[in-house]
């Protein structure tokens, strides 16, 4: 049985500009909001004027485990504020480089949403790269931080779901951030598939 | 001396209006009730500390319920009364005609000429408006659908008693000459006395027109003149006289001048003084009503009662019983909801105070024997007693028993007109905020002091009305209750920490954003409990300053960030020396410190070294580590 000293804390950076018009985000959050140890942090809400505060931001970090991206895919990578805030908060010499331990260890995972269906995200489609290709710079800033970057959760054709459909990612959503929690998800096993939530069942332990 | 006596009278009835009300609301019986309770007390009956005189007492007290028709007109737009003229007609016409048969088929029966049974069966078809909308209003019922009915029927009530006065006389039984004796109230004196029907027409269309195009034309440049004085005193003093004015040229042509005062309030109801007329009336009519509620108590007759304890119980039980049955089948038939319908039915089932007035009227007249009309009026006084203690039955006792079916539906019966955010002061500051809450669609109720600019903004079609903000009664009537948001914009420091305090005190929902104009202010802002405070000049000189540092050849994302980062140190550096202003040599030092802080934060930006915020963007300790080969991040 996992003790309370196993547990993981879990922070969830979210970023989505216009959440009033979000139709798949916004419910997917609600799935994890009330979460123990899962701290959600609404960057376009805390910081409408794009002034990240840096040492703030950092101290949440050394404070969690893992660490969550959840944003929409707006022209193939994250919504602006999440590039500024890499820009600022991984700092070389904290983040990076000689001195810059801070991050190592800890776990990073994309959970994403793309409008365009899953086949339009292979060499023959009309997208011509794979959502993980896509994903490769922060997949690198991952690696040059010495954090363990784990296959995307992604949501794929948001256009075209059925509200049922929605919520069963949610609850995917949801089974697996408690799963991470309790140190209960099959990391080895994570890696057999390209999305974390293609079966959700066979990586989380019993 | 007159002035001793008059002053231990007022002494009596305040002192039982003090001690009883409050015990009474602590019981959950309402103040309606706490009135009464206190006039049995203190009346002939009980203390014997008012004897006779009680009776004047409550024709002069009458005039609470003629300035409560003035506010509640106030806050009936014309358009709202055109809509509700189905339930007016409708509603309160068939209660008044059923009722009237049905106890005029009664008292026939018992024996009764039908003159005399009929003008029982009016008199006794009326309800009691300032009962019931006190009681009404008291539990915030008065916007619900049962609310609303009810208040339509005694409209029309009020309309009926007219013609009921001038059908008595034709009553009576035997025509012992033409008996035109003076009532304290109406008939007497009248201008239209001696005219024929339709001169007597003529001259009520006339003064009715009048009072409207008063309403509409002459009222509000008056109020606005009155109001230019800045004198409040004399603004109170012009409502009331407006309200007394109507009042006695309704009694001179022989309306009911309730009635007179409700159509001026309809049409002052889209006026920019509505909100400090309500003010400004509410304490005479809350106080008239409770003198006119403690002399209904001390007026129960408990000799007639004794004589016959069980006539009067059967007449009192009949009474409530015929109306609850009538105001039931009523409100089937209109489809309101069985929780509507019973709060409707209980609300209405009693006599009213028209009946003491038109009974005597009555026996003035030959119509009705003393006799019988003592009895009654003593009857009609119970029910009206047992009226609040009937609806706290039906609260507890019936509701939670058949009513709970409807329950969840019963919410959304509440209609709710008021705007989210109020803005006290409506200059510069002010009208920018209310102007970007209007463009996102966000309703806004605007308080300012200043007539001419009120005038001004309502021509240009804002909700904007006139009266200052730190007054606890005005802000209640801008319905602060209901709003989320107040901002305080208005100028001076001084009015508005009273605001301040005053709106903590009572409306403790509201999010309070208050304009401050320095520091010092800032700190008694902070203290006082307002958590959102905005100096006025800060964004504005912070953006003069983003101007001059691109002038002077500063990238103009560099000036914007600096400042950026300026002014989120200087925030913070308010909130945290307000605590150690106090202390006057801390406070330097700490003051020098954020100061120095702040200094380095700025220089740091300059010079580039590790502590500033944008970090991120600067590649000194990359070069160092990497040399001249960026290996890793650009």
């Amino acid at each position: 049985m996992d003790t309370k000293q196993d547990r993981k804390n879990i922070l969830i950076l979210f970023a989505h500009p216009a959440l009033q018009k979000s139709r798949v985000n916004r419910r997917l959050i609600r799935y994890v909001s009330d979460i123990d140890g899962v701290t959600i942090h609404d960057l376009y809400e805390a910081y409408p004027d794009f002034h990240i505060h840096v040492k703030h931001e950092q101290n949440l970090l050394l404070n969690n485990d893992i660490i969550v991206f959840h944003h929409p895919v707006f022209w193939f990578s994250t919504p602006a504020i999440l590039k500024e805030w890499q820009d600022l908060v991984l700092v070389h010499g904290w983040a990076y480089g000689k001195e810059g331990k801070a991050l190592r260890g800890k776990k990073l995972l994309s959970v994403i949403s793309t409008g365009g269906r899953e086949s339009l995200y292979s060499k023959d489609g009309y997208n011509r790269y794979t959502i993980g290709e896509f994903l490769r710079p922060i997949e690198q800033t991952a690696y040059v931080c010495g954090m363990d970057y784990l296959p995307p959760f992604v949501v794929h054709g948001t256009h075209m779901l059925k509200d049922e459909e929605i919520a069963r990612h949610g609850e995917d959503y949801r089974k697996i951030i408690t799963a991470m929690r309790d140190g209960k998800l099959d990391f080895g096993a994570t890696r057999r598939f390209p999305r974390l939530n293609a079966d959700v069942e066979s990586i989380i332990m019993k | 001396m007159y002035g001793e006596s008059f002053f231990f009278q007022a002494f009596v009835y305040l002192a039982a209006a003090v001690i009883s009300v409050p015990v009474a609301k602590r019981l959950g019986l309402g103040s309606v009730l706490g009135y009464l309770i206190a006039g049995f007390v203190i009346g002939p009956y009980g203390f014997k500390l008012i004897g006779a005189e009680g009776q004047d007492v409550m024709h002069f007290a009458e005039f609470g319920v003629v300035m409560m028709l003035f506010l509640i007109g106030l806050e009936l737009q014309p358009s709202l009364l055109w809509r509700m003229r189905g339930p007016i007609l409708g509603l309160g016409g068939l209660q008044v005609c059923l009722t009237t048969i049905i106890i005029a088929a009664i008292a026939l029966a018992f024996g009764l000429p039908f003159q005399t049974s009929l003008a029982i069966g009016m008199i006794l078809s009326l309800s009691s408006t300032a009962i019931v909308l006190q009681t009404l209003n008291e539990k915030g019922l008065m916007k619900t659908d049962a609310g609303q009915s009810a208040f339509s029927v005694l409209l029309f009530q009020d309309i009926a008693v007219i013609p009921m006065l001038a059908v008595l006389p034709l009553l009576a039984v035997r025509t012992v000459g033409a008996v035109k004796e003076t009532s304290a109230t109406h008939a007497g004196n009248l201008w239209v006395e001696g005219l024929p029907g339709w001169g007597k027409a003529l001259v009520i269309v006339c003064v009715i027109g009048s009072i409207i195009a008063g309403g509409l034309f002459l009222v509000r440049p008056f109020f606005r003149t009155v109001a230019r004085t800045r004198l409040r005193e004399l603004f109170t003093a012009a409502a009331l006289l407006l309200i007394i004015g109507i009042a006695l040229l309704m009694s001179k042509i022989g309306l009911s001048p309730a009635l007179g005062t409700f159509l001026a309030g309809v049409v002052l109801a889209n006026s920019e003084y509505r909100h400090e007329l309500e003010g400004d009336i509410e304490p005479f009519k809350g106080l008239l009503l409770g003198l006119f509620f403690i002399s209904v108590g001390a007026s129960v007759d408990f000799g007639v009662i004794s004589s016959n304890p069980a006539r009067i119980a059967l007449i009192v039980a009949g009474l409530i019983l015929i109306k609850l049955v009538v105001l039931l089948l009523l409100g089937r038939i209109f489809k309101m909801g069985t929780d509507q319908n019973m709060l409707f039915a209980f609300a209405l089932a009693q006599g009213g105070e028209f009946a003491f007035v038109l009974f005597s009227f009555a026996v003035q007249n030959h119509v009705i024997k003393d006799t019988f009309a003592n009895p009654l009026i003593s009857a009609v006084v119970l029910s009206m007693a047992l009226t609040p203690l009937l609806m706290i039955m039906n609260e507890k006792i019936i509701q939670p028993w058949f009513g709970t079916r409807e329950q969840e539906r019963g919410e959304a019966d509440v209609i709710d007109e008021k705007n989210q955010v109020i803005i006290a002061g409506f200059g510069n500051f002010g009208s920018i905020v209310g102007r970007l809450l209007k463009a996102n669609d966000v309703g806004i109720t605007v308080l300012d002091i200043d007539s001419d600019k009120v005038e001004l903004l309502r021509k240009l079609g804002l909700k904007v009305f006139y009266g200052n903000a730190s007054r606890h009664d005005l802000l209640h009537a801008a319905g602060a209750q209901e709003a989320k948001a107040m901002i305080i914009a208005v100028h001076n420091h001084e009015e508005t920490l009273q605001i301040v305090h005053v709106a903590k005190k009572h409306f403790p929902n509201l999010a309070i954003f208050a304009r401050s104009t320095g520091r010092t202010q800032t700190y008694e802002l902070l203290d006082a409990g307002v958590d959102h405070v905005y100096r006025e000049t800060l964004d504005t000189s912070l953006r003069a300053g983003i101007d001059v540092l691109r002038v002077l050849g500063f990238r103009s994302y560099h000036a914007h960030r600096a400042t950026k980062t300026f002014r989120h140190h200087d925030e913070e550096s308010v909130r945290e020396l307000r605590h150690l202003r106090h202390d006057k040599k801390m406070y330097i030092s700490r003051a020098r410190e954020r100061i120095e802080d702040l200094e380095q934060l700025l220089l740091s930006e300059l010079h580039e070294t590790d502590e500033h915020l944008d970090a991120g963007w600067d590649t000194t300790s990359m070069i160092q580590e990497f040399g001249n080969i960026p290996e890793k991040k650009e």
